[in-house]
């Protein structure tokens, strides 16, 4: 800010994750009214913290869009449930990347020293509806969407696999790998026992160059976190994850010049988390990385744009194994996107996999010595970006 | 300066609602006639009832039943019934605190005229002929000078004979009238004299197509006409193997993005013509128009032109 010298700026209250709770991710939750859904992964997170509602200074929620189950402004009525009435509750939409900007909300509130502990969850009960039609609305003049969800994204993956020269098998050694380690993950959605790589690349193809095996699930689930300051990190009962930099990113859906297979916005939102955490070689000094890959292909895709490969070389790191859960950079050790896919939520799950990793909290899906994770989310026709960067230990600017 | 379009816009789907414990004991005992509320922390009875104290937070399971009869705590009286409200004829949207209950439930009231609606005034449930589980097995209250014969929030174990009501599917509807602006008016006019017209940024010179009326990178209003095309490149593309339920579409067919000469960004269209699997990046397409369908504004589909293959630098950045 111009006009203010740096030394009168107060320095940011470092942001600490000491609470993380997610339900069971499903096909379809029947048991449970949203409000009832919500409330699990809440009092998990709650649980997790050792803390109650009272504790909680305000309540910072998202999901994808409201056509999806059809309750406008959900917010208003999941404030009894999440304990919100009489605190602030804020919203945040941003389409499938909410989950990580509401996380980035919440956070930026502590750490500007808005609020001292701050709930944050993101949910979507897609059994209620149809992501589909939500999606495709017939608008009067326009021509019909002529290939659905996967239809959007398999053109870029063809535009990737032209610009790289990557085989076409690097598809199907992500989705073998997100689904085996579904299968440590007791949250995770998908738990195909019985998986092989020939049936992934035996899978029927959807949308020439995306299998069924390479696309995500449709989920019913939340996931939620507390954030907390110093003196909250200070009387967590577990360790904490600490936040070392954050940032989002949106660019317009299309625009002469976009860059659908490496966008713009997604570099920047990248160069901004390493430059706040003082990274300088992301591939070396970041241990384990959750990103949202909703179609196989993505994962090399986003190696790219994130820094963690040279432009051309993300799918390497795919082939040579250095992704998988015991390789030298492990990138979605929870499974996945593609293994558990609630929208407003995954983006969340991909933020809170990242603080449960440097906990040491992960389980059998634990990165052994994990320090630094990265989460990171996206949405939209590429269009928003959120990503943070957490640590084991405080931040120390 | 062409006329601008607009045309209705419905948007509507039968959503499915998952009730959870409390709201499938309520809508359960609504269709045996018997109306749940749920008892909180500090003993105040909710109706309709809710999964979590609003203000504790706790959640609350502890239902009881409420009489039928109540009381209006306020009202407005509704002149012009619209499509799917409760009643027909005019009548007062009411809030009901039913004897036994703290809260009140917003419902229909049927009264001859607002001069007969007061708050305070005594009324009760009708029910309606056929109950399946929902809040319109309430048909609406009407007004009752009777005693208080039913009980006033005594426990109830929430089950009742028959089956369970565990979800319910709720028609949601929106009507708007949508118009696409000038730009795109202009674009779908050109459209039916088989012209692809795009606009001019006047600070970075790109072509839009289709064009919004403004740039969004320079962020100002283009207002410049380009026609561009009709010939153009197959920059990126899907096989698509699986139907969509509302395209009369054999599958496998492609989708491509066309980069159209002298536009700098591709749209989105069917390439046929050609057999699917020998459709490539750099393909050189070119529009056919559908002559049997007058409501057909666009390309029913593009054709290979049968020129050579553009070569990748021409194109690359328009992936």
């Amino acid at each position: 800010m111009s006009g203010v010298a740096a030394s009168t700026r107060v320095a940011k209250e470092p942001v600490a994750v000491v609470g993380i709770g997610q339900t069971k991710h499903v096909a379809a939750r029947r048991d449970v009214s949203i409000a009832g859904l919500v409330r699990e992964a809440a009092q998990r997170a709650l649980l997790d913290a050792e803390l109650t509602w009272a504790d909680i200074d305000a309540v910072v929620i998202g999901k994808a869009p409201d056509f999806f189950e059809g309750v406008m402004m959900p917010e208003l009525y999941l404030a009894d449930a999440l304990g919100a009435v009489g605190k602030p509750m804020l919203r945040v939409h941003t389409a499938g990347s909410v989950g990580g900007s509401t996380a980035l909300v919440a956070a930026n509130l502590v750490a500007g020293r808005v609020h001292g502990t701050v709930l944050t969850l993101a949910f979507e009960k897609q059994s209620e509806s149809n992501a589909m039609w939500g999606l495709s609305l017939p608008v009067p003049f326009q021509q019909p969407l002529l290939a659905g969800a996967g239809g959007f994204f398999a053109p870029h993956i063809r535009a990737y696999m032209r610009r790289t020269g990557a085989p076409d098998t690097i598809g199907s050694l992500v989705a073998y790998k997100d689904r085996r380690n579904a299968l440590k993950n007791p949250y995770a959605h998908l738990h195909e026992h019985d998986i092989t790589l020939e049936k992934v690349q035996s899978a029927p193809m959807l949308w020439d160059p995306v299998r069924y095996s390479e696309t995500c699930p449709s989920s019913d689930g939340a996931c939620a976190m507390v954030l907390t300051d110093r003196a909250g990190a200070a009387r967590a009962p577990r360790p904490p994850a600490w936040m070392h930099g954050g940032a989002m990113r949106s660019e317009p859906t299309m625009f002469a010049g976009k860059d659908f297979v490496s966008p713009r916005a997604g570099k920047d939102c990248a160069a901004d988390v390493y430059r706040q955490a003082g990274v300088t070689d992301p591939r070396r000094e970041i241990d384990a990385v959750e990103m949202y890959v909703p179609f196989s292909w993505y994962e090399p895709m986003w190696l790219e744009n994130l820094g963690f490969a040279a432009e051309g070389e993300g799918w390497k790191l795919t082939e040579s194994g250095v992704t998988e859960l015991d390789g030298d950079l492990p990138v979605n050790m929870s499974g996945g996107v593609l293994s558990t896919n609630p929208i407003g939520a995954s983006g969340m799950i991909r933020f809170a996999e990242a603080a449960l990793q440097v906990r040491g909290q992960a389980g059998a899906h634990q990165v052994p010595g994990a320090r630094r994770a990265l989460g990171h989310a996206y949405g939209g026709g590429s269009q928003f970006f959120a990503m943070w960067l957490v640590g084991s230990e405080p931040p120390t600017t | 300066m062409t006329e601008v379009l607009s045309a209705p816009l419905v948007v509507e789907f039968p959503f499915t609602r998952s009730l959870g414990p409390v709201q499938s004991a309520f809508l359960t005992g609504l269709r045996e006639r018997t109306v749940l509320g749920v008892r909180t922390g500090d003993g105040k009875v909710l109706v309709p009832p809710v999964e979590y104290d609003p203000a504790t937070a706790e959640e609350l399971r502890d239902l009881v039943e409420v009489a039928p009869t109540g009381t209006v705590t306020t009202w407005a009286w509704n002149h012009e019934p619209r499509c799917g409200q409760p009643l027909d004829t005019p009548f007062a949207w009411v809030l009901v605190r039913l004897d036994g209950a703290d809260t009140a439930l917003l419902h229909a009231l049927d009264a001859p005229g607002p001069d007969s609606v007061r708050t305070g005034l005594r009324v009760r449930v009708r029910w309606a002929a056929e109950r399946t589980g929902a809040i319109t097995d309430i048909a609406c209250f009407e007004p009752y000078e009777g005693e208080v014969t039913e009980p006033q929030a005594a426990p109830h174990e929430g089950e009742f004979a028959g089956e369970a009501v565990t979800g319910i599917v709720a028609h949601a509807r929106l009507d708007y009238t949508y118009s696409p602006g000038r730009a795109q008016s202009q674009y779908i006019h050109a459209l039916s004299g088989r012209k692809v017209v795009g606009e001019r940024c006047p600070s970075c010179r790109k072509v839009y197509v289709p064009p919004r009326g403004a740039c969004p990178t320079c962020g100002v209003a283009t207002t410049e006409q380009v026609e561009v095309g009709p010939r153009g490149t197959v920059t990126t593309f899907c096989i698509v193997n699986i139907k969509a339920k509302n395209l009369d579409i054999e599958v496998p067919y492609v989708y491509a993005h066309i980069a159209l000469d002298g536009a700098d960004l591709a749209l989105h269209a069917r390439i046929a013509g050609i057999p699917y699997d020998q459709v490539r990046m750099g393909l050189r397409v070119e529009p056919v128009w559908d002559d049997s369908s007058k409501d057909s504004r666009y390309p029913d589909h593009y054709r290979p032109t049968g020129e050579p293959d553009a070569d990748y630098d021409t194109y690359k950045e328009l992936i």
